[in-house]
């Protein structure tokens, strides 16, 4: 019983994870996209679109994530190129994904999904305790990982890394050393609209494999709130996807249970331990401030 | 450029003196409260709109405004139906109630419907409702009949009479066959969010029940069940499709009935206020059909849905007690419609504690 | 092919002006196009969307609906006004619809437990209630920030999901009204508690609307007139700055949280008390979220903001007009909306900046945007 509430916790959490890491790579690079809910909306619908026409979940994985890439390449071209400001275009992004992804979806409702199904080893998924957390989940789990150890070996033990940190902390400087600024930025969003694709199509290819119109529910305003939770570490963000998961999880099971607290107050749980968490993480100023990237949401016009 | 804004121009003057071609004989229009991509509650009311167009075709012009927000847009949207030359409006969720009235007052030739409320403030007002909970009794049945544990699990929307009735409907079904049966039951606080509608199934199954029942709108709690390998209900329409070996049966919200008895009575010219609340009898609730069970459970089930659809049967009948254990009904008395209308307490055995 | 921003010597005044029609005519341009491949008669879609909502200029008949454009764009006004001030100084409150949330529970304090409370000050007293609400629910963010250096984004967007929650508790619970049906809703206010209609011969806009373009122009005076305007851009463009000159960041934190909440929470306790005329669970349906859009449609500048907000205003309802006359789904409005703010917002690029293509198109495009 246990395993399977942390399997679930582990599928409630997966897709803030996807969409937090993503995010915190662009916020790295000095980007501020809160486009996230519609870019992960539009992976969602062409995620289920692509693998009801064609069968195979994994080329609806592939195309949530290419849609999701694409998606923010528009978010790109006006804050990068036209240095349009980044809050409001991420909101209309949010707008357009929503209304978009309704348009794609209207004949896709009601329809059963293609479920991308759990990987079985035999042998490891049957181990007792810990054989389905460990060796039987959905592959996308797995990758889920995967992102956040790459993303923080690349943030903080690569070159690259190095330069896109500097980016973000100043671009001023990093474009006087020769770095292309913009060009480095763009990769980044379209890395986050990856990655926003591919967690919108986890939700509708394995947590709940069907279309619904604004299917997202939120989820891309959580995984905004996350990067910031963390503090723009990608380790600090794996813990507060699964916190966050679990919280919301546990409230349910309290109900279950039949516990007489009023269900909006621990529906609004997750919320509160979120702020709280926040509080006390941020009292030290000076490490928040390290971790902050100081170009956050500037925009930037390299002098020619 | 100018010639586009001639065009315009034209266009609005050619809109202005009305160049409509064909005359439709009667003109019907919905406001849905969501998306009709939920495939749930508005998705339903949609689906008699599509029923009622098949029905009457070019006789029936129709128009509907979906994701009408219950709060100051109410009003104007159904204002602009009206002025739109709308026959009958079909207002099709509570949180309408007072814009409808509202508009009804200012525009006396026109029609409204407005679903689930109980106030008819004009002459040219009906409401309309279905007694859903009709199903969840038999639904309470088969559960009982079939589950091991002797627990249900039901994933509830919010506290309102419509689901506290479902929930009590449930129960008393389940306790006529076995009366020890328990029902746990978690409040989703949504209508519609999948995510959260299969934790909730999720958290529900760890916790032992072998059968799932909701009270919101996406198909998720289902195939949650059938990947657990438990049975489930669907709920508004039929989810079949989302569980072939899991859906027992479903409570399906047929509204087109309803909907084309009332366009055919606004042609015929016998429209009258009336305030309906149909069940099986009037063919607004139906089951879909019985799947995955023994025939006897099956048997069980259909014997319960025809003494209901007969008349001679309400599963509010005493005696019933509330959960504190003190009386609601004597034995052999009647539920009056008003009181479940309002329904907010819980009768006993419900394994909850109802949201004040 | 490239696209190339130069810096303008000097802000273009000429493109201040332009830049909403040419955002204008591209959206028009677009939308046809959108409009034909939806198989819909894209000059009727655009007739209904962008004029049928403001044929009650000219036509009496049609007035109701200016109404209705002054009822939709009330609360995007007020709230984006003192989101702008946040956003100024550099204050990042996302969480406007809490505090919207919270003006409404607030105000609602008066005719929900004392509704015999009936007098002329009824109505005043609840305003009083409502911004102080939201002033007070902002205020959490602010003291948070100031106090334990808490990101303001995260806190302000969580509570507003604690709002909501908190409101629905109370209007199925304790506050619920007892001939309701049990369904969730306190009582309906008294007529004292009611905001009045401006002109209520010709439609149901509210007095909200007044009280909007009073504070844009308040806000605009104290932004561009006084003191406390030049602290609150000094501190956001240049912290460093500001505290040479002897301005308090922390307390210019909560300067902008409360103004921005008492706002917000008058938004709040207007549409409570205007239209809908009792306190229910649905009343937040994200106008706190619309209101940064309008924010910076209006380029932060409250008077922009009062344009801004109408013309989103406008957009709900001519998307609603479309949707009847055409059957355009609602779906195709919202992404229509999204557009239309991308064109907006990209136009708004030519104040400050020349564009210019570099490449196969380069002395063709160069040439027009130098002539402009």
């Amino acid at each position: 019983m246990l395993e399977q509430i942390i399997i679930t916790i582990a599928t409630a959490a997966t897709p803030l994870l996807i969409a937090s890491i993503g995010e915190l790579v662009v916020e790295r690079s000095g980007v501020l996209n809160l486009g996230v809910e519609g870019m992960m909306v539009m992976g969602a619908v062409t995620g289920f679109g692509v693998a009801l026409l064609t069968g195979s979940p994994w080329l609806g994985v592939l195309a949530a994530i290419i849609v999701g890439a694409l998606f923010s390449l528009l978010f790109g071209f006006l804050t990068l190129t036209l240095v349009t400001n980044q809050v409001a275009t991420g909101l209309a992004l949010t707008l357009l994904g929503l209304g978009l992804s309704g348009m794609i979806g209207e004949s896709f409702v009601g329809l059963p999904g293609v479920k991308l199904a759990a990987i079985y080893i035999p042998g490891l998924t049957d181990l007792p305790f810990v054989g389905k957390l460990l060796f039987g989940q959905d592959p996308i789990f797995y990758l889920s990982i995967l992102l956040t150890v790459g993303v923080a070996w690349f943030l903080f033990r690569t070159r690259a890394g190095l330069t896109l940190r500097a980016v973000g902390d100043n671009h001023g400087s990093a474009h006087a050393l020769g770095i292309n600024v913009i060009g480095i930025r763009y990769l980044a969003v379209m890395f986050g609209g990856a990655c926003a694709g591919l967690a919108g199509g986890f939700l509708s290819l394995v947590y709940t494999p069907q279309w619904i119109e604004n299917m997202t529910a939120g989820r891309g305003w959580i995984a905004l709130a996350l990067v910031v939770f963390a503090s723009w570490r990608p380790l600090r963000v794996l813990a507060g996807a699964y916190l966050f998961g679990a919280v919301s999880i546990g409230q349910l099971h309290a109900q279950a249970l039949g516990i007489g607290i009023p269900s909006q107050l621990l529906s609004s749980l997750p919320y509160l331990a979120t702020i709280l968490v926040l509080v006390l993480i941020s009292r030290n100023k000076r490490l928040t401030m390290i971790n902050t990237p100081a170009s956050l949401g500037r925009p930037f016009v390299p002098d020619r | 450029m100018k010639t586009r804004f001639l065009t315009l121009a034209a266009t609005a003057a050619a809109l202005a003196f009305g160049t409509m071609a064909a005359q439709a004989a009667v003109k019907g229009c919905w406001v849905y409260v969501g998306p009709i991509g939920d495939f749930g509650y508005s998705y339903q009311h949609h689906q008699g709109l599509l029923q009622a167009k098949e029905k009457f075709g070019d006789e029936l012009e129709t128009s509907y405004l979906e994701s009408v927000p219950e709060g100051a847009d109410a009003e104007r949207a159904i204002e602009r139906l009206a002025r739109s030359g709308c026959n009958i409006i079909f207002t099709t969720s509570f949180g309408f109630m007072d814009a409808t009235n509202k508009v009804a007052g200012k525009f006396p030739d026109v029609k409204f419907e407005h679903a689930t409320g109980y106030k008819r403030e004009h002459p040219n007002v009906s409401t309309y409702n279905s007694r859903f909970y009709e199903g969840r009794y038999v639904q309470g049945i088969i559960a009982a009949k079939l589950s091991k544990a002797g627990v249900a699990g039901y994933i509830a929307s919010f506290p309102i009479p419509e689901v506290v009735m479902g929930i009590n409907a449930f129960v008393l079904g389940a306790q006529s066959v076995n009366p020890d049966f328990k029902v746990k039951v978690v409040w989703a606080n949504t209508w519609f969010d999948a995510g959260k509608e299969a934790d909730a199934a999720k958290a529900l199954i760890d916790q032992g029940v072998d059968i799932i029942t909701q009270h919101t709108d996406s198909t998720a709690p289902m195939q949650v069940a059938t990947e657990r390998g438990i049975k489930a209900f669907g709920q508004a329409s039929d989810m079949i499709k989302f569980g072939p070996e899991t859906q027992l049966t479903s409570i399906v919200d047929d509204w087109g009935p309803y909907y084309i008895e009332r366009i055919q009575a606004l042609i015929d010219g016998t429209w009258k206020q009336q305030d309906v609340w149909g069940g099986m009898k009037e063919g607004h609730v139906v089951m879909a059909p019985y799947t995955n069970m023994p025939d006897d459970v099956k048997k069980a089930a259909e014997e319960a849905e025809a003494k209901i659809k007969s008349g001679s049967f309400n599963p509010f009948t005493g005696p019933i007690k509330k959960q504190d254990g003190s009386e609601w009904l004597k034995d052999g008395e009647v539920a009056e419609d008003g009181v479940l209308l309002g329904m907010n307490f819980y009768i006993q055995g419900v394994d909850d504690q109802l949201p004040q | 092919m490239r696209i190339e921003l130069v810096r303008r010597p000097q802000h273009s005044a000429l493109f201040s002006a332009l830049s909403p029609f040419i955002a204008l005519g591209l959206t028009l341009v677009a939308g046809a196009i959108m409009f034909s491949l939806l198989g819909k008669n894209p000059v009727d879609a655009l007739y209904y969307y962008f004029i049928d909502p403001l044929t009650g200029i000219w036509d009496p008949g049609n007035r109701w609906q200016l109404h209705e454009l002054a009822i939709k764009a009330a609360p995007l006004i007020l709230i984006a006004v003192g989101l702008s001030v946040c956003f100024l100084s550099n204050n990042w409150n996302i969480g406007a619809e809490g505090q919207f949330i919270a003006g409404a529970v607030a105000g609602s304090f008066i005719p929900v437990l004392f509704p015999d409370f009936q007098t002329w000050a009824t109505l005043p007293l609840m305003l009083i209630f409502g911004m102080a609400g939201g002033a007070a629910y902002a205020a959490i963010p602010a003291f948070l920030k100031v106090k334990f250096n808490t990101n303001e984004i995260l806190t302000s967007l969580m509570l507003v999901y604690v709002a909501q929650l908190f409101n629905d508790w109370l209007v199925r619970g304790i506050w619920r009204n007892p001939e309701g049906m049990s369904f969730p809703g306190t009582i309906r206010f008294n007529e004292y508690a009611i905001l009045p209609q401006i002109w209520p011969d010709a439609g149901r806009a509210h007095w909200g609307f007044v009280f909007a373009l009073v504070a844009a122009v308040a806000v605009w005076f104290m932004l561009s007139k006084m003191l406390k305007g030049f602290e609150v851009k000094v501190l956001g463009q240049s912290p460093r700055a500001g505290r040479f000159a002897g301005f308090s960041s922390a307390k210019m934190v909560f300067f902008v949280f409360l103004l921005a909440g008492a706002l917000a929470g008058l938004a709040g306790i207007c549409e409570v008390a205007g239209p809908i005329e009792h306190l229910n669970e649905k009343i937040s349906i994200g106008y706190g979220f619309t209101a940064i859009i309008v924010a910076f449609l209006g380029r932060l500048n409250p008077l922009g903001i009062v344009a801004a907000g109408l013309i989103l205003a406008l957009t709900y309802l001519g998307g609603e007009s479309a949707q009847i006359a055409l059957g355009v789904s609602d779906k195709a409005v919202r992404a229509f909306q999204g557009m239309l703010l991308f064109f907006v917002l990209a136009c708004d690029t030519l104040i400050h900046y020349r564009i210019r293509i570099v490449g196969a198109l380069a002395t063709k495009a160069g040439e027009a945007t130098q002539n402009a």
